[in-house]
């Protein structure tokens, strides 16, 4: 096994992510800077089809988008178990394997559980 | 109709009992690409099912029926343009004859096929548009500029007969202005042709496509019930599985002559609708094939209009060179010749359905009164029910396969 | 970290942006020839200097802020999907080793043990950019499309996860420079996973929000979609973020089941290093380019889904998929051990 990375491995993400925002930065304010710029009431209202807008989007909405974020936040950790085991999969042999078929049998009973719930069910 | 089924969805509400505080409103409208034209509805939506949907019209209403009452009936053609303009033809052709009807004209077995041949052809622009429009709102939008390249073959055979390409003006009382040009021939020959090939890439490419056929059937569907009950026709009802198409109930132009069927589906949702459009263009084919036919038949390569000078405006160049022509086309423009009084109905099989003229007349040179029947404005009242509990992204296919045309629904 | 490096993460930025660029250029001139049309050809020969003129219409624009708006979220929305999707190019082995000028290095900007792990943490953060955008609008379309991709993207993300797992088993290694060497030795990963392939390439459609899956910018429902308010270069950022993730996405793709640079028998051709190297990067990005045409023959031929069969493909579909890939693999690889004794 190699040795396990080392901030070192980390600087050109650094030096990337740098890039990245100053090219953003740059394209942002030269773009505000050579467009032309006129104000108006009306033109800055929200698009809303070409009338009067109706209400706000700063409302409640629908809990089922949410029960879905809750959701993937929940099966997202438990994949995330699943990747030390699966990097050592060969080392930890067919115990290993097993001792994850019994967690994978849980996180199906889960998913089972949800859908039976309905949770996916839309309408 | 008295009283509505006891099954009537708009009795159930499904916005009662419901917090409102979590329900959206959304404007479907009257600037949405999915509109297709002018019109708004305000959809009350949870998350995205659609509870409830408020229909607006009138956005292009232009009062045709007022107008027409301060026109001669041959300035009327210009008007019915503007109805449904991706079948412009039928519409015009549908208004001369109700004129002829009203003045007892009978037409030579030449222009009337003629007249048939024009209608189907704008039958399959009508259906072409709406099939790839649902195609192109289901996000496939390869069939849609694809397929349309035919449309515009066909606008290019109204461009040889009349000159203009969407709102046509095609045509007149009592015939055609012109014989139509041998390039004419030639291009209705190529489409009759060619076009089969091209519907059958277009059914392969969405017919059998899994998420074509999951997005559309049972998307919006209407029973042939509640179709009745709002009296739709055309290719919604038949979609709903009612077998009512106006050329074979009430033929005009001939149109006992030939041998056609009439496509219907089962459960008259958006799938349906699709197939009945994709069949009746091939029907449609198979029209213009025998029109085609018969003309050749006929023997006959020069009639193009009936002859009764005291309706039909003659030729310009006779107008030019001749006393008598000369005469009657000013009779004719200054309305001096004698308009039977009386009412009449006549109906044809437009692009969308059951497109009627219902004409009073009081022997002047303008109708007393004209009642257009425009089937979009009829489809347009079911549109809530048929939407309801369903999906935003249903709705709009819903919308693109019934096929409102703005200019149709409002007039 | 050397000069050659830096100057490695300027290269790469630069060809990111350019076959980004080109993407949207590519992706025209396919869509015209699938319907039979010509495509744009105004700009330069063939239209090939569209992109430069888009990209000049862009910036020439007004930046238009409605007044309803959160001003500050409704620029960083823009800005952060456009910097991640420029950050995770970083951990991509574009090629072998080279020499240059006596000093040898890595076509990889670098090679950290979790660069699976590194690539799926910088998309997710993507979502953010979308979701941000949209909120920060406050305009209903905008808000719905971004709620809808957000619980498309997070979705999807749990099929793609659980498909690497799979992988991960045989490969032993999250680091991608690591897998390519394993599959070098051992052959591509098409070959052990066509189902988590399978599956990570569906999850991929989805992550890119591309046709079937761009429900959350799909114009005919939701006018825009989570850009509808957007102008000048903040939709060009948006735009050109699902260009670089399709690119990136590509890049993955083939990193992961195709053997990255990795071209079978060449090494046995005993070449000069160098060419070596450089014949593998062109492989790559030959294997990457497939794929972006793969992206868009799929985005002309093919409808898109509806919200909810949408999500019941990702959460009754591909997790259980997935799930039954890992099993799968397990079982099957410990048979083999058995069997071979």
């Amino acid at each position: 096994m190699e040795p396990i990375s080392t901030p070192h491995d980390y600087l050109p993400v650094l030096v990337q992510a740098a890039i990245a925002v100053g090219f953003v930065g740059f394209a942002l304010s030269a773009a505000a800077f050579l467009g032309p710029r006129l104000h108006g009431r009306k033109k800055e209202e929200s698009f809303e089809c070409g009338i009067e807008q109706q209400g706000d989007a700063r409302r409640p909405f629908s809990v089922k988008y949410l029960l879905i974020a809750i959701l993937f936040v929940l099966f997202d950790v438990e994949v995330i178990f699943l990747y030390p085991w699966a990097v050592n999969f060969k080392a930890l042999g067919a115990v290993g394997f097993v001792e994850m078929v019994v967690f994978v049998g849980f996180v199906l009973a889960g998913l089972y559980y949800v859908l039976r719930k309905g949770v996916m069910r839309i309408e | 109709m008295s009283q509505l089924p006891a099954t009537d969805p708009r009795s159930t509400d499904l916005v009662h009992g419901r917090d409102l505080s979590e329900l959206t409103t959304l404007n479907l409208g009257p600037t949405h690409p999915a509109t297709h034209g002018i019109f708004q509805n305000v959809l009350t939506m949870d998350g995205e099912i659609v509870l409830d949907a408020k229909q607006t019209i009138g956005y292009i209403h232009r009062a045709f029926e007022k107008i027409a009452e301060r026109r001669p009936f041959y300035q009327i053609t210009t008007l019915t343009d503007r109805m449904n303009y991706c079948s412009a033809p039928i519409n015009n052709m549908g208004w001369h004859m109700t004129v002829e009807k009203l003045l007892g004209l009978e037409l030579p077995k030449r222009v009337q096929y003629m007249r048939v041949i024009a209608m189907e052809l704008s039958r399959i622009t009508d259906h072409i548009i709406c099939n790839t429009i649902i195609g192109q709102d289901v996000g496939a939008t390869t069939p849609f500029l694809y397929v349309y390249q035919w449309r515009e073959k066909i606008y290019e055979i109204y461009e040889e007969i009349c000159g203009a390409r969407l709102t046509t003006n095609m045509g007149r009382i009592g015939g055609w202005e012109r014989n139509w040009s041998d390039t004419a021939w030639a291009k209705v020959k190529a489409v009759v042709k060619e076009l089969p090939a091209a519907l059958k890439e277009f059914d392969d490419l969405v017919l059998r496509n899994r998420i074509f056929m999951d997005r559309t059937i049972g998307c919006g569907p209407i029973s042939a019930e509640r179709a009745l009950a709002y009296s739709f026709t055309g290719p919604n009802l038949r979609a709903a599985g009612v077998d009512y198409d106006v050329r074979v109930a009430d033929p005009y132009s001939s149109y006992e002559e030939f041998d056609f069927q009439i496509p219907v589906g089962t459960q008259g949702d958006t799938y349906d609708r699709f197939c009945v459009r994709q069949e009746e263009m091939r029907q449609s084919i198979s029209i213009i094939r025998q029109a085609l036919e018969k003309m050749d038949k006929l023997g006959d390569r020069t009639t193009y209009r009936a002859d009764a000078p005291e309706w039909v405006l003659p030729p310009k160049e006779g107008v030019y060179n001749n006393m008598e022509e000369l005469i009657w086309h000013f009779k004719i423009v200054m309305g001096e010749t004698e308009v039977p009084v009386g009412e009449v109905y006549h109906c044809v099989e437009g692009g969308n359905g059951e497109l009627g003229f219902y004409l009073v007349s009081d022997g002047g040179r303008t109708p007393f009164r004209l009642h257009l029947r425009r089937p979009c404005f009829i489809y347009y009242q079911a549109f809530p029910e048929m939407i309801k509990g369903g999906m935003l992204s249903d709705a709009i296919i819903t919308m693109s396969s019934m096929n409102v045309i703005a200019g149709e629904l409002d007039a | 970290m050397t000069l050659a490096t830096a100057l490695f993460l300027l290269v790469l930025f630069v060809v990111t942006l350019t076959v980004a660029a080109y993407s949207t250029y590519a992706e025209r001139k396919v869509a015209a020839f699938l319907q039979d049309r010509i495509g744009p050809d105004r700009a330069g020969p063939f239209g090939i200097l569209q992109p430069l003129a888009d990209g000049t219409k862009m910036f020439m624009k007004e930046d238009f802020i409605p007044a309803a708006a959160n001003r500050r979220l409704f620029t960083l929305g823009p800005a952060i999907a456009m910097i991640t999707a420029l950050m995770t190019g970083v951990v991509i082995p574009w090629g072998g080793e080279l020499t240059l000028f006596g000093e040898t290095f890595r076509l990889q900007g670098t090679d950290p043990e979790i660069g699976i792990l590194f690539v799926f943490a910088i998309v997710s953060i993507g979502v953010y950019g979308i979701m941000l955008g949209g909120w920060a609008s406050n305009n209903k379309y905008a808000l719905l499309g971004s709620v809808r991709a957000a619980s498309q993207m997070v979705s999807y993300e749990l099929g793609m996860g659980l498909s690497i797992v799979a992988l991960v088993m045989l490969n032993g290694t999250l680091s991608l420079g690591g897998i390519v060497e394993h599959q070098a030795a051992h052959g591509w990963n098409i070959i052990y996973q066509p189902l988590g392939f399978i599956i990570f390439l569906v999850c991929a459609f989805a992550e890119t929000n591309r046709s079937p899956f761009d429900m959350p910018e799909c114009e005919t429902e939701l006018v825009g979609g989570y850009h509808t308010e957007f102008s000048s270069m903040k939709l060009g950022f948006f735009l050109f973020a699902e260009y670089t993730n399709m690119f990136i996405s590509s890049a993955v793709i083939s990193t992961l089941y195709f053997g990255g640079y990795h071209v079978p028998g060449l090494d046995r051709l005993g070449l000069d290093p160098n060419l070596t190297t450089l014949i593998g990067t062109a492989a790559m990005f030959a294997k990457t380019f497939f794929f972006i045409f793969f992206f868009m023959w799929v985005r002309w031929s093919t409808p898109r889904f509806r919200f909810d069969q949408l999500m019941n493909l990702g959460w009754k579909g591909l997790i259980p998929l997935g799930i039954a890939n890992v099993l799968i693999t397990g079982t099957v690889y410990h048979l083999a051990e058995l069997w071979k004794g």
